[in-house]
């Protein structure tokens, strides 16, 4: 074979693969929608499911959501953030580092059973948290954290050193230039690590399942209080056999939202690098 | 960009205020407060939530939580005092005995199979013989020349228990037998799989499967009181000590006559007669 | 007169308190605040240890009262019985992992190399957005899908019940291509416009110059590339459950139901108790070690590939 005739034959296999990978992931989202879209209302987002989700809506579902996600970032941001100025900006090849470094390459490699498994001996159990939003945000917390510090990380390593030494030539102290210059130079890709964590959480089941529980029968007040997220509750509804068009709505509205967060970050990644362009 | 930026956070504060404002709104009525964690079995969670649902209508001050997680972690949460109630659809365990058990209503475990599948009775030796593996056919049953699918629940499970004592006798179930780990996923599968028997919660049969007759007797609430089908489990309210103040009103309310009708609309059968 | 003579010498330590004050405050703000950098980092580190005393101390007891050996390779899952072998789980896992991998990674190197090297622009922000999405629709979509579209499919093709190995083996490789994808995508953009460059003008042809020069200079991040996707793959439950039939017999082939590690502890937590309960988190602890041999795999030849360049 020629390689002029390889390289056409190439192109045309690779626009096939690219072809089939659009023509599965359009199928799957077409199929959740197409069922999800009609049972997707106001009164559904707005009321509270009833017979486990049978009838009614998932209002709690949603709270619960935004509950145990928003307090699952609001572990996991300061510490992941933290931990990645130390990496990019104090650490030293040490043991000590790689010892961290491995730490965050495994945790980022546990499977999510295993934390659901943890979550549910040490928060629920040991520490007596019982099944609620307290112990299923500290679980998430533990899950999400790598995909913080990694992009994070990388994002500060991307800021051009010259800035730094600018920063430091003009006076300013080592923490200075951090908090001042390199933390907003990075501030996109770290809003992505955050996106990117808030993602992860809202989609994860086993380890939400087992700490957060599954109670969707009145709106959580306290952080002691249980709660089910869409992802549980889309669980619940398909393997419980308890209503097909439920759990296609319940999927149409994860997939939406997961879609919006994505969108988020892309438009807030753009809109930072537009800046930093001028 | 559809939206200008400060309505896009504009809305984005409004919709947290709503949600912030129907997290505080509720005004809980002095009279009876508290709140009751029941955990455990998922087959028992649709009807508690009803049960509970109907509870917190009559008891505005009274918060119930409905939780899943299976029959052991039911038990294990009573045991350790993070639940007030653990919901369990199998027996207690000898080492499990220590706890105070009130059984709420029996629940009937039907054998099903595909709606298309001509196969409509069939004999308790034939069921023992399919899931030990040594009937892999239908046409030995009298059906197509197709091989079944048996589906079975997990092991531990309050289900597969009830099938195993009351089916399997001495027998074991092959290790060749589908697993399913709920009775919706046992039910989903049989639905699609024309070949497929397995067996489920009688309150969980609908149109997508066909019962079977069991030894002559088909499984019905009725048959199941009279106990001329022999195929049930207990579903079993298990708490630490005999139960006093709210959880003792709940499970009295459950056990009287308008938490028995809540338990018969389920498709479960009553324990103790309301008329 | 005192008072002149005094003056100058408050004004003097005054002003030295005044040098001496803030600049203390910084220096002592300057080690404190890494300090509490340290103090994060080393959270995740706890963490880890945590999580693993945690799974340990609960699995431990079983493995030393059935013995290591016949844990892992027994070919009897009898809980009722008291007989706990996960070899059959074990090779299920490798098995679906594998064939995950066969299927799946061809596709998304081909997807990489397309995006970086042959797409047009338009077609490639298209197409990394979809990526993206896919990468973020959780585990139950795709085992839903599965269920409903996938195994009837098997069903007809190849007869029987349609769980099998392949049916997790195929959700599986549609779970992990966006992994792999964008993992080996980074991979081959970092490789420096020069070596193409330099290939194209000594007369290759743009798939000469990625067989032979991009590709080879990007490796070893795409190899880090199978090696997550392989962690994602053995890690996945919730979807995998739904379509390989969770049987705990030996697969013979391809079509034959399956258990996964994970699908073993999921499936049986909610009831067990006892022995039972610990011989799941002893499958926990199993699949843990695990996924830390691959992790580690993955960071030597990350640091290998460093080492290269």
């Amino acid at each position: 074979m020629s390689p002029r005739t390889e390289e056409r034959l190439v192109k045309v296999v690779l626009w096939a693969v690219a072809a089939v990978v659009i023509t599965i992931l359009l199928s799957i989202v077409v199929h959740v929608m197409v069922r999800g879209i009609p049972s997707v209302n106001l009164t559904f987002l707005t009321e509270m499911p009833r017979r486990m989700g049978k009838e009614g809506g998932i209002s709690t579902v949603l709270a619960g959501t935004l509950y145990v996600v928003t307090l699952s970032l609001f572990f996991a941001t300061p510490i992941g953030v933290a931990a990645a100025v130390y990496l990019a900006e104090y650490a030293r090849e040490s043991r000590l580092v790689s010892a961290i470094r491995f730490s965050i390459e495994s945790l980022a490699g546990i499977p999510s059973i295993i934390f659901g498994l943890f979550g549910f001996v040490f928060f629920v159990l040991y520490l007596r948290m019982g099944w609620s939003i307290i112990s299923g945000a500290l679980t998430l917390a533990l899950m999400i954290l790598p995909t913080i510090v990694r992009t994070t990380e990388e994002s500060l390593k991307a800021v051009p050193s010259s800035y730094k030494e600018g920063s430091l030539a003009l006076g300013a102290t080592r923490l200075q230039t951090i908090f001042k210059m390199a933390i907003p130079s990075a501030l996109p890709g770290i809003l992505t690590g955050i996106l990117l964590g808030t993602g992860r959480a809202v989609g994860e089941t086993a380890a939400v399942l087992l700490t957060a529980g599954s109670s969707a029968l009145s709106l959580p007040r306290t952080i002691k209080d249980p709660a089910r997220t869409l992802a549980v509750h889309l669980f619940i509804l398909s393997h419980e056999g308890i209503s097909m068009e439920k759990a296609y709505a319940t999927a149409t509205v994860l997939i939406v939202s997961i879609l919006a967060l994505n969108s988020l970050t892309t438009s807030l990644l753009t809109r930072f690098r537009q800046r930093l362009m001028q | 960009m559809l939206f200008p930026r400060k309505f896009q956070s504009l809305a984005v504060v409004s919709t947290l205020c709503v949600l912030l404002v129907a997290g505080c709104s509720r005004n809980p009525s002095p009279a009876e407060q508290g709140s009751i964690t029941i955990v455990g079995s998922t087959s028992v969670q649709p009807v508690s939530e009803v049960l509970a649902e109907k509870f917190m209508q009559l008891h505005p001050g009274v918060r119930i939580n409905v939780q899943g997680g299976g029959s052991t972690a039911g038990i294990t949460s009573v045991q350790s005092g993070a639940a007030e109630i653990g919901a369990s659809s199998r027996e207690l365990k000898s080492s499990e005995k220590n706890l105070h058990e009130t059984v709420i209503a029996l629940d009937g475990i039907a054998v099903v199979v595909h709606p298309r599948n001509p196969v409509s009775s069939i004999s308790l030796g034939d069921i023992r013989r399919i899931y030990a593996g040594q009937v892999t056919n239908w046409s030995e049953l009298g059906g197509p020349d197709a091989q079944i699918t048996a589906v079975t629940r997990e092991a531990g499970s309050g289900t597969r228990g009830a099938f195993e004592e009351i089916v399997m006798g001495a027998d074991k179930i092959a290790d060749s037998v589908i697993v399913q780990d709920s009775t919706g996923a046992v039910r989903t599968t049989v639905s699609q799989d024309p070949n497929a028997i397995g067996y489920i919660s009688l309150a969980s049969v609908n149109q997508e499967v066909k019962p079977l007759a069991f030894e002559g007797v088909m499984p019905s609430p009725q048959t199941v009181r009279a106990g001329t089908y022999r195929v049930s489990r207990p579903f079993i309210y298990v708490t630490k000590e005999p139960p006093t103040g709210l959880v003792k009103a709940y499970i009295d309310f459950v056990l009287g006559p308008d938490g028995q009708r809540i338990v018969e609309a389920e498709g479960l059968i009553p324990v103790r007669s309301h008329e | 007169m005192p008072a002149s003579i005094s003056h100058p010498a408050t004004s003097k330590a005054k002003l030295q308190a005044l040098r001496k004050k803030p600049v203390r405050k910084y220096l002592s703000l300057e080690m404190a605040v890494p300090g509490v950098f340290l103090l994060s980092a080393s959270i995740v580190m706890a963490a880890v240890a945590v999580i693993s005393l945690f799974v340990f101390r609960s699995g431990i007891p079983l493995i030393q009262k059935v013995g290591l050996v016949s844990f892992l390779t027994g070919r009897t899952w009898d809980p009722s019985a008291g007989i706990y072998g996960i070899l059959p789980m074990l090779t299920g896992s490798l098995l679906v992992t594998i064939t995950a991998l066969v299927l799946g990674v061809p596709v998304a190197l081909a997807g990489a190399v397309f995006l970086s090297e042959f797409a047009p622009i338009t077609v490639a922000v298209v197409l990394r957005r979809c990526i993206e999405l896919l990468a973020g629709i959780p585990s139950v979509v795709y085992g839903f899908f599965g269920v409903i579209v996938l195994l009837p499919l098997l069903r007809q093709i190849f007869g029987g019940s349609g769980f099998s190995v392949l049916a997790g083996a195929i959700v599986l490789a549609i779970m992990i291509l966006p992994t792999v994808l964008s993992v080996s995508l980074e991979a081959i953009k970092t490789v420096p416009q020069e070596y193409r460059e330099g290939s194209l003008a000594l007369g290759a042809t743009h798939w000469q110059t990625i067989k032979g020069v991009v590709l080879p200079a990007a490796r070893s991040g795409i190899f880090a590339s199978f090696i997550l996707g392989m962690g994602r793959a053995l890690g996945e439950t919730m979807a995998v459950i739904m379509v390989v039939g969770n049987t705990t017999r030996m697969p013979r082939s391809l079509l034959d139901p399956v258990r996964t590690l994970t699908a073993n502890v999921v499936i049986e937590m909610k009831y067990a108790t006892g022995d039972h309960q610990q011989a799941l988190f002893a499958t926990g602890i199993v699949l843990f070690l695990f996924i830390m041999a691959l992790n580690f795999a993955a960071r030597l030849t990350f640091a290998n590939s460093r080492r290269s360049k």
